[in-house]
């Protein structure tokens, strides 16, 4: 069995998503609790409560991030995050921070605990650690891992395991980034915004599009040249011992969707409609995205030992492969 | 589950530069009456737009289609719309984009971040207020058809219908199911 969750930056979005046979959304409140946490997106509490209503007559799920890391002087803004959550029927939670896993599994335990890719656990050994310790479900990999890195640890973790595999691609480990908090003192992290809008500037010049983050100078486009958002790990660079483009590397990642038509996009709720735009319906390039996981390392025989899941995110969405006990009838294993 | 969309596929049309000309002498009072009154109640039917845009519902955003000989001035809270020949300096931001393309984007039908890095919206100013105002427009899921007409009226269901022939054919069918 796959499901599919989708990313919704807005209840129309939720619905969107739902309408067109998501198993599951996930989204966050409209707040620095939320590593999305950009301007004119995200969740009400009222909003939050009515979307999941909305979701589960559909037989959906509805899971919600609240992934940056609470300040030291303002945790109750996060704990209250969690308690509003589970209130709303939330189906998981979405978490990065340890002490608010700590005290999600204490004030909640019944609660399903998801941990965030913000959690950067990125081996068997500390996702075990989340499940022992927290009561963990399921673990959203790092993105930067390969296709083998995902099967390797698929194969030993203790729980489901999510992994990105089309969206834009931190240079960094992932929650431990300080480059948009250098540059403009709020990063996505702790505000949930990582290279903000309110720092991005674009001047027009008869030479071209000269795109800024907080007076840095990011890229310079020519007239004709497709221009890019200024997130500050993937501009143009020149040190002493080189220059380049930092940007996405396609071969690092399972990302197959190119090849299907879609675009590459990390609008938080672009991607249904350039799937529908294509004209396929009920996911199937996510579906023939899945059948090229499976030829490739990642088989879902070889995942793990009776427990598995496999979970893939397509950038601004997940997939999710229940091991296929049905493959395994077929394959007669 | 709802109907595949039908995006526009290619470049959307721009408004003949001898029709631009022809219009330059109009007068812009009439307009800005009836835009104004469209703008009012687009927030009136969706409150929620305030809420999106937060701390940008007061900024003054400049909105100039590249192919017509004019411009508007629009500003949330509380909702107004001027209609001028040159945008005024003192915006918080400037959208220009063609006709065909700025109404695409109010309904949804396109997307702002593919057409900004195509190079066919250009965006100055506060990018911050101008993000707020795109995922409000996007979540308020805009029918300008249907939205214009209901100011017509006992003349509201053919100016509708008259109002979708005119959209689909400037910008393609159905809008686009998923924001």
């Amino acid at each position: 069995m796959m499901e599919l969750i989708c990313p919704a930056g807005t209840p129309a979005a939720l619905k969107s998503a739902i309408d067109a046979g998501a198993e599951a959304v996930y989204c966050g409140f409209n707040d620095e609790t939320n590593a999305r946490n950009f301007p004119g997106l995200n969740f009400s509490r009222d909003e939050l409560r009515r979307g999941i209503a909305l979701a589960h007559r559909s037989d959906a799920k509805v899971l919600v991030a609240i992934n940056t890391f609470p300040r030291a002087s303002r945790v109750e803004l996060w704990q209250r995050a969690v308690d509003d959550a589970v209130s709303a029927d939330a189906d998981a939670l979405i978490l990065a921070d340890i002490g608010l896993m700590d005290y999600t599994a204490r004030r909640h335990p019944n609660q399903r605990l998801h941990v965030s890719v913000q959690a950067a656990a990125a081996n068997p050994d500390a996702i075990a650690f989340y499940v022992e310790t927290f009561g963990a479900r399921r673990v959203v990999l790092p993105r930067v891992l390969s296709v083998p890195e995902i099967a390797e640890i698929s194969r030993e973790a203790a729980c489901e395991t999510e992994v990105f595999v089309f969206g834009g691609l931190c240079v960094m480990a992932e929650g431990r980034c300080s480059l948009s908090s250098y540059a403009t003192g709020k990063s996505p992290n702790m505000q949930g915004v990582c290279s903000p809008a309110s720092h991005v500037a674009y001047e027009q010049t008869p030479q071209g599009t000269t795109s800024r983050l907080g007076g840095f100078t990011i890229n310079r486009f020519e007239p004709s040249e497709p221009a890019g958002y200024p997130t500050l790990c993937k501009g143009r660079f020149s040190t002493e011992q080189a220059k380049g483009l930092a940007e996405r590397q396609p071969e690092q990642r399972v990302a197959f969707l190119d090849r299907g038509g879609l675009q590459n996009s990390s609008k938080f709720c672009e991607w249904p409609y350039a799937l529908t735009r294509s004209g396929r319906p009920n996911f199937a390039a996510e579906r023939a995205i899945l059948s090229e996981l499976r030829g490739m390392e990642v088989r879902p025989e070889s995942i793990d030992r009776g427990r598995a899941r496999l979970s893939v995110n397509l950038g601004a969405r997940l997939l999710s492969l229940t091991r296929p006990e049905a493959d395994r009838r077929r394959s007669g294993s | 589950m709802n109907a595949p969309s039908v995006a526009p596929s290619g470049p959307l049309p721009v408004i003949p530069p001898l029709v631009a000309v022809a219009m330059r002498p109009l007068p812009l009072l009439p307009l800005q009456r009836v835009l104004s009154g469209f703008l009012q109640r687009i927030c009136q039917r969706n409150p929620a737009i305030f809420d999106r845009l937060g701390e940008h519902s007061r900024a003054r955003f400049g909105i100039r289609p590249t192919d017509l000989p004019f411009a508007f001035v629009v500003e949330a809270a509380p909702p107004h719309l001027t209609v001028v020949r040159d945008l005024p300096r003192d915006l918080d931001a400037r959208i220009s984009a063609s006709l065909a393309n700025l109404l695409a984007l109010l309904e949804g039908k396109v997307d702002g971040d593919a057409l900004m890095f195509s190079r066919e919206l250009v965006i100055e100013g506060d990018i911050e207020a101008v993000l707020a105002l795109r995922n409000a427009i996007d979540d308020a899921q805009l029918d300008l058809a249907a939205e214009l007409s209901s100011l017509l009226g006992p003349l509201a269901g053919p100016a509708r219908r008259a109002l979708e022939a005119a959209r689909d054919s400037l910008i393609g069918g159905s809008r686009r199911p998923f924001k």
